[in-house]
């Protein structure tokens, strides 16, 4: 199989532009999903009434229903009722309504792990309520997310792969183009795959070596 | 219904690969073991999307063969599996005490029934819940296989949009709100039923 580099070389800008746009997808969608996490985890946390309700329900739609099906409903059904959001807008929106229940999940389960005496402790020294959670809870519930917290953060850069359906011009939506244009079928898949290794990959490595340093954080549990 | 039928044939075939590689996965040779985690990872980094288009666009031309889009969604869907569903039995392979295998070894059991008496019937309620999640994933990733051109439930539901664009104009808001509920309706309860087991089996 040889490969036309001049093409490849030629449809660079295309691609970096592209990887770019995911990229700010991506960012933005892990930033709101991660703040709506740390919220619905905190509500969940403290058992809020009506509240605690109204977000179980979020996180189990949210979770049990395809991201593609999301973006479709917000791009095609809600302009019909007179909302009208451009392709950016939705794409960041349904990821962040997908993220944000895995988010909460994540920091749930790390909240969830710090032990009782670790608190009942920090109160007994005199801790008021928000140096206990601010100086007890929440580190040690941290170290605990931290790995599902990366684990969410590769399958939402993963997940906007997706957002190329509703025409935003992402990297999927380049490749098809130029598939469907020239005929470079190899050089466009090839260029694909590099561009998502490149992006993927860093962060990958990344995370595994914050997971062992944040560890660290755990001793004595 | 084909979107049931894709999920369907590819957890099946997943799952089966997935129990042979997770048990070839604990080999003891380092080769194998890379072999595997470099599969894994291969699914893991690069998007499923991207795999369908690899398949559908890619292998399709250079092996000038014609596929049809689903039978491309089924292979790559049941290659997923296999290797999340690897790593699912792996784990729970690990889990298990050492001495389970060893006792079993002394006792004089062959690989085979070493694996079908003693490992695998004590794996198999580590994995249940990992392997139901797993089985709630690939059928919410179903929906992708509309992009490389499958008549799924989807499609049909934009095929309904076109024709009653007239008369309704609304459609899409109602279709695809009622695709959402679908998939909700059958991954719920799934989703459900691995946590009722985890709480169950953890406690």
């Amino acid at each position: 199989m040889n490969l036309n580099w001049q093409f490849i070389i030629d449809s660079l800008p295309l691609y970096l532009k592209a990887a770019w746009t995911t990229l700010k997808l991506g960012f933005w969608g892990i930033l709101i999903s991660s703040i709506i996490g740390f919220v619905c985890s905190i509500v969940l946390y403290f058992k809020v009434k009506v509240l605690k309700t109204v977000i179980q329900v979020y996180i189990e739609l949210s979770r049990n229903t395809p991201l593609l099906i999301q973006l479709f409903f917000l791009y095609f059904g809600l302009t019909k009722l007179g909302v009208a959001l451009s392709e950016t807008a939705c794409a960041i929106i349904g990821l962040s309504f997908l993220g944000g229940s895995y988010m909460a999940e994540a920091f749930r389960s790390g909240l969830e792990a710090v032990s009782k005496t670790q608190i009942e402790s920090g109160l007994s020294i005199g801790l008021s309520k928000t140096q206990l959670v601010r100086y007890v809870v929440l580190p040690q519930a941290f170290s605990v997310s931290v790995p599902s917290i990366g684990a969410n953060c590769i399958f939402l850069l993963k997940e906007t792969s997706i957002v190329g359906a509703i025409a935003v011009v992402d990297l999927m939506n380049v490749t098809k183009d130029l598939i469907g244009i020239y005929y470079q079928t190899f050089e466009a898949l090839f260029m694909l795959v590099v561009s998502y290794l490149i992006m993927i990959l860093p962060l990958s490595l990344l995370l595994t070596w914050l997971e062992r340093k944040v560890r660290y954080a755990e001793f004595g549990n | 219904m084909v979107t049931v039928r894709i999920a369907f044939i590819s957890i099946i075939f997943g799952s089966l690969l997935g129990i042979v590689l997770g048990v070839i996965w604990t080999s003891k040779s380092k080769w194998i073991r890379s072999a595997c985690r470099l599969y894994l990872e291969l699914f893991r980094i690069i998007p499923i999307l991207v795999w369908l288009f690899i398949m559908y666009f890619g292998v399709t031309t250079a092996l000038n063969i014609d596929l049809s889009g689903e039978t491309v969604s089924v292979i790559v869907f049941t290659l997923w599996g296999a290797a999340e569903m690897g790593d699912i039995v792996r784990g729970a392979l690990e889990s298990l005490p050492k001495h389970q295998i060893e006792s079993g070894k002394a006792l004089g059991f062959s690989f085979w029934d070493l694996y079908r008496y003693i490992l695998i019937p004590q794996a198999v309620r580590r994995m249940l819940p990992g392997s139901i999640n797993l089985a709630t994933r690939m059928i919410k990733t179903t929906s992708l296989v509309v992009l490389i051109g499958v008549i799924d439930v989807t499609k049909v539901g934009q095929q309904i949009i076109e024709l009653s664009r007239l008369e309704v104009p609304t459609a899409s808001f109602w279709v695809y709100g009622f695709v959402f509920i679908l998939y909700f309706i059958i991954c719920y309860p799934l989703s459900r039923l691995s946590r009722v087991l985890e709480n169950k089996w953890n406690g």
